[in-house]
C-alpha cells in the first residue's frame, strides 16, 4: 500500500521525531511510504482566526503537493480534520482545484484512523509490547470533526503489557485552541491545568495524545508544573511498541 | 480586547467561584448526558433533534406568516400585541402599560429577554418596586449581581454564601442548606405574589395556531405571576414563535432533558389570552411585547441558524472556557458559547472581542438540542472580522428589504431597528500582517523550508534542554505559563534523505 506522509508543519518543525516513528511504524505495517516535498501546513490556524484567504493559500499548496498520493497519512487528527472538514468547501471559484480538493479529502486520514480502518491492523499479530499505564487525551478536532474517537483507543488495547487509564472528564478540551493559546492564554492554562490534574488523577506514566498541537500545549504547562508523567505521541508509543527489540524506552 | 482579558483574568483569580462554576456546570452536563442517552436507548434522540431543528427552521422561514397570525390570535383572545424594534422601545412600552395600570408592585418570573433589554434595573430606576420570582433571580438580585448562567442565574453562589446574603439582606438566620434556603424565599415572595399589581414573564414559545405562551419552569414562580395579578405583561423575542402545538413535542421533550436532565420539568404553563368569561384565575389583562431588537437582522443569513436558541443553557455546561471563567467572565447577558456566537451578531463590532473566547472545541455544537454549529458560527464571525466585513448588526437598519418584511414591518407595526451602525469589524494590524506574512512564506515549500531553517538558527542561542528560553512576538503569551519546544535544528523534512535508506532495513518481518 503506498502511503504519502502529512508530516504537518508542528511535526516537521518541532517534534520530527514523531514523524519518524509514524514512517517506521507504516514500513514495519509493510506500507511503501513517501513524504511528497512540497508540503508545508495544512492551513488551519489561519483558518480558525477567520483569516480565510490566508488558508486558502495555503491549503493550495497542500493540495497541490499531495496532488499524485493514494493515500495521504497524517499524525494529527486536526490536519486531517481541516483537510477532510475544509478543503472541500474552499476554491469556490477554481473549479480545478477545488476538485483535487475534495478528492484530497476523501483519500486523507489521521494515523490510527488508517491503521484501523484502511489497514485493519491486529497490533497483537505484531507481538506489540509497551509495558506501562497509559492515559489518552481525546483531541476534540479528531473527535468531533473526524469523528475519530474508538481508534486509538482500539490500537492501544491491542497492546501487551500496556494499561489504560481512562481521563476522567476526556470530552474537555485542553485549552490549546489554536491562536486562542495565545489570545486567552490565561484560560488556555486553567484549562491545561485541569486537563493535567485528571490526567494526574489516573496515576499513569504516560500522557497521550494523537495531535502534536494539544501536547506541546500540555507538556509545556507539564514542565513548568512539574510532575513524573510523560507526554507521548501516539505515533511515538505504537512504533516503541511495535519494534522488533520490544519494549518500552524509558 | 484588553477589557474581556482584565475581566477573564479577573474571574480566574476567585478560586470558590470557579469551584462552584465548574461543579454545578459539570453536573448538569453529566444529567443532561443521562438524559440523552435514555433517548437513544429508545432509538429516537437523533430524530428528536432532527425535527425540533426543523420546526424551528420551518418557524423561522415562514416568520411573517406566523407573526401575523400569532398577533391575531392573541388579539382575538383579548390580549393585546404591542412591537418593539429595540431593548428601549420595550422597556418604554412595559412602563407604559404600567403606568397605564397605575401599578407599582410588579412581580418578574424569570426572563433571558428581559435581562437583555435591562428590564429589572429600568424598572427599579423608575421607582417600581420589581421583585425577581426565579430563586437564583432572587439571590443574585438581593446580593446586586448579575445571572451567571441562562439557566442557573446563582451557579457561582455557595449555599454558604447565599445564606450570607439572605441574613445580611433579609434579616434572617437561615442554614446553609438548599432546602431551608428555599423555604424562606418562598416565604418572602409568597405575599408579594398576592399584592403584586403586574406580572411579568418571558416566553420559551409562542404558539402561532392559538396565540398562546408556554413557560417551561419548575419552581411554579411563573404560574404565580401569572395566575395572581391583574396584569401580565409577557416580553417575548421574535424568534420564540412555532407553527402549532404539534411542533412542540420535540421541543418540550428534549428542552427540560438538556437544560437539567429532566424528562419534564415540574410546570409547564400555558397562558392563552387573559381571563375569560367563566374562567377562575388567570390576568384581567394580557399584553405581550414581542421585541426584535437585532434577530430580524439575521433572517435569511448565514447566521439564521442561532434564532434556533431555546435558551437550555446546555452550552454553557459543555463549554471548557465557561467552566474556567463562568458568565460573568464574559461581561454579557448571553454568555457561553451561545453568548459568544450570539451578542455580536445582536450588538455589532462592539462585542466582537467574545469571539476570541472559544478555544472552538465544538463541545457547544455537539450538545446543542436543536443542532445549531454554534463554533461554526464563531469561526464565520472570525472570517467577517479578518476580512473586515460588517456583520448583520452594523449594516444598518435593515440590510434586505425582505428582512424588514420579515420581521414584521409587514404587519405595519415594526419601525426600523436603531442600534450602533457603522462601527468597523476588524483584527489587529499586526494579526493581519503576521497571517499575510505567514501564508506568503508557507505556500510555498522553498520558501517554507527557508523559514523554517533560519528560525532554528535564530533560536538556537535561546535553547535550553529542547524549549526555548526566550518568546518572542506572539509567543510572549504562551511563554509566560508555560513553555515552548525549540525548533528542531534537523527538521523532518532534513531526516528523510536518511529514513529513505532506511527501507531496505524497514521490511524487518
Amino acid at each position: 500500500m503506498r502511503v504519502s506522509l502529512f508530516a504537518t508543519c508542528l511535526v516537521d518543525m518541532f517534534a520530527p521525531e514523531v514523524g519518524v516513528s509514524a514512517v517506521r511504524l507504516l514500513r514495519r505495517l509493510g506500507c511503501d511510504v513517501d513524504f511528497p516535498s512540497g508540503q508545508t501546513c495544512c492551513g488551519q490556524p489561519a483558518w480558525n482566526s477567520g483569516h480565510r484567504a490566508e488558508a486558502e493559500k495555503m491549503a493550495a499548496c497542500t493540495v497541490r503537493a499531495f496532488a499524485g498520493s493514494e493515500y495521504v497519512v497524517a499524525p494529527s487528527g486536526s490536519c486531517a480534520g481541516m483537510i477532510r472538514g475544509v478543503y472541500p468547501t474552499l476554491f469556490a471559484d477554481e473549479p480545478e482545484l477545488q476538485a483535487e480538493a475534495r478528492a484530497l479529502a476523501s483519500r486523507t486520514y489521521e494515523l490510527s484512523e488508517f491503521l484501523v480502518h484502511v489497514m485493519q491492523v491486529d497490533l497483537r499479530t505484531l507481538g506489540a509490547r509497551f509495558p506501562a499505564t497509559v492515559a489518552y487525551h481525546t483531541s476534540c478536532h479528531m473527535t468531533r470533526e473526524l469523528g475519530v474517537r474508538e481508534e486509538p483507543l482500539a490500537l492501544l488495547d491491542q497492546i501487551e503489557g500496556l494499561e489504560r487509564r481512562e481521563l476522567e472528564r476526556a470530552d474537555l478540551c485542553c485549552g490549546f485552541g489554536g491562536t486562542f493559546s495565545v489570545k486567552m492564554p490565561e484560560v488556555a492554562v486553567a484549562m491545561a491545568d485541569d486537563k493535567l490534574a485528571d490526567a494526574a488523577a489516573t496515576g499513569a506514566e504516560y500522557l497521550v495524545g494523537a495531535d502534536l498541537a494539544c501536547l506541546m500545549h500540555l507538556e509545556g504547562r507539564l514542565r513548568r508544573l512539574g510532575g513524573s508523567m510523560r507526554v507521548l505521541h501516539l505515533a511515538q508509543l505504537l512504533d516503541q511498541a511495535t519494534r522488533p527489540a520490544q519494549g518500552a524506552v524509558r | 480586547m484588553s477589557g474581556l482579558r482584565d475581566r477573564v483574568r479577573a474571574e480566574l483569580q476567585q478560586t470558590a467561584k470557579r469551584s462552584a462554576v465548574a461543579a454545578s456546570t459539570r453536573g448538569e452536563h453529566l444529567a443532561k448526558e443521562r438524559a440523552w442517552r435514555e433517548l437513544a436507548a429508545e432509538g429516537r434522540l437523533q430524530a428528536l433533534r432532527d425535527q425540533a431543528r426543523d420546526v424551528k427552521n420551518q418557524a423561522l422561514a415562514h416568520h411573517e406568516e406566523y407573526l401575523r397570525q400569532f398577533v391575531a390570535q392573541v388579539e382575538r383572545r383579548g390580549g393585546r400585541v404591542h412591537f418593539a424594534s429595540t431593548g428601549e422601545a420595550a422597556v418604554a412600552q412595559v412602563l407604559a402599560i404600567i403606568r397605564e395600570a397605575g401599578a407599582c408592585r410588579i412581580v418578574k418570573a424569570k426572563s433571558m429577554v428581559s435581562e437583555e433589554i435591562g428590564l429589572t434595573p429600568a424598572l427599579e430606576a423608575a421607582g417600581l418596586e420589581t421583585l425577581e420570582t426565579d430563586l437564583g433571580e432572587f439571590i443574585v438580585q438581593l446580593a446586586g449581581q448579575a445571572p451567571s448562567h441562562i439557566t442557573g442565574p446563582a451557579i457561582h453562589l455557595s449555599a454558604k454564601q447565599i445564606a450570607g446574603i439572605f441574613c445580611e439582606k433579609l434579616g434572617e438566620e437561615v442554614p446553609p442548606d438548599p432546602e431551608a434556603l428555599a423555604a424562606l424565599a418562598r416565604r418572602m415572595l409568597r405575599d408579594k405574589f398576592l399584592t403584586a399589581d403586574v406580572g411579568i414573564t418571558g416566553a420559551n414559545f409562542g404558539v402561532a395556531e392559538t396565540g398562546s405562551i408556554l413557560l417551561v419552569t419548575n419552581e411554579g414562580n411563573a404560574d404565580l405571576a401569572t395566575a395572581l395579578p391583574p396584569v401580565m405583561i409577557v416580553v417575548m423575542g421574535i424568534e420564540k414563535l412555532v407553527p402549532d402545538w404539534a411542533a412542540l413535542e420535540p421541543l418540550l421533550t428534549l428542552l427540560p432533558r438538556t437544560a437539567t436532565g429532566q424528562r419534564m420539568t415540574v410546570y409547564v404553563t400555558a397562558i392563552t389570552g387573559p381571563r375569560q368569561p367563566g374562567e377562575v384565575d388567570g390576568p384581567e389583562e394580557l399584553h405581550v411585547v414581542l421585541l426584535d431588537n437585532g434577530r430580524s437582522r439575521l433572517l435569511g443569513t448565514k447566521y439564521q441558524d442561532v434564532l434556533r436558541c431555546l435558551r437550555c443553557g446546555a452550552c454553557l455546561d459543555a463549554c471548557p472556557v465557561f467552566r474556567q471563567v463562568g458568565g460573568h467572565g464574559y461581561g454579557s447577558v448571553y454568555s457561553g458559547p451561545i453568548g459568544a456566537t450570539l451578542t455580536p451578531l445582536l450588538k455589532g463590532a462592539a462585542a466582537d472581542e467574545l469571539l476570541d473566547l472559544c478555544s472552538v472545541c465544538g463541545a457547544c455544537t455537539e450538545n446543542c438540542p436543536v443542532q445549531i454549529p454554534l463554533h461554526r458560527l464563531i469561526l464565520e464571525q472570525r472570517a467577517d472580522r479578518a476580512a473586515g466585513r460588517p456583520g448583520p448588526a452594523d449594516q444598518g437598519p435593515w440590510h434586505t428589504a425582505g428582512q424588514a418584511a420579515a420581521a414584521g414591518a409587514a404587519t405595519g407595526r415594526f419601525s426600523p431597528a436603531g442600534g450602533a451602525f457603522g462601527a468597523v469589524r476588524q483584527v489587529s494590524l499586526a494579526e493581519r500582517w503576521l497571517f499575510r506574512l505567514w501564508a506568503w512564506a508557507w505556500s510555498d515549500p522553498r520558501r517554507y523550508r527557508a523559514v523554517a531553517r533560519l528560525v532554528a538558527l535564530l533560536a538556537r542561542p535561546f535553547s535550553r534542554d529542547g524549549h526555548l528560553t526566550w518568546f518572542p512576538g506572539p509567543l510572549a503569551e504562551w511563554g509566560r505559563e508555560r513553555d515552548f519546544p525549540a525548533p528542531a535544528l534537523r527538521p523532518f523534512h532534513e531526516r528523510w534523505s536518511e529514513l529513505e535508506q532506511e527501507e531496505g532495513a524497514a521490511h524487518e518481518g
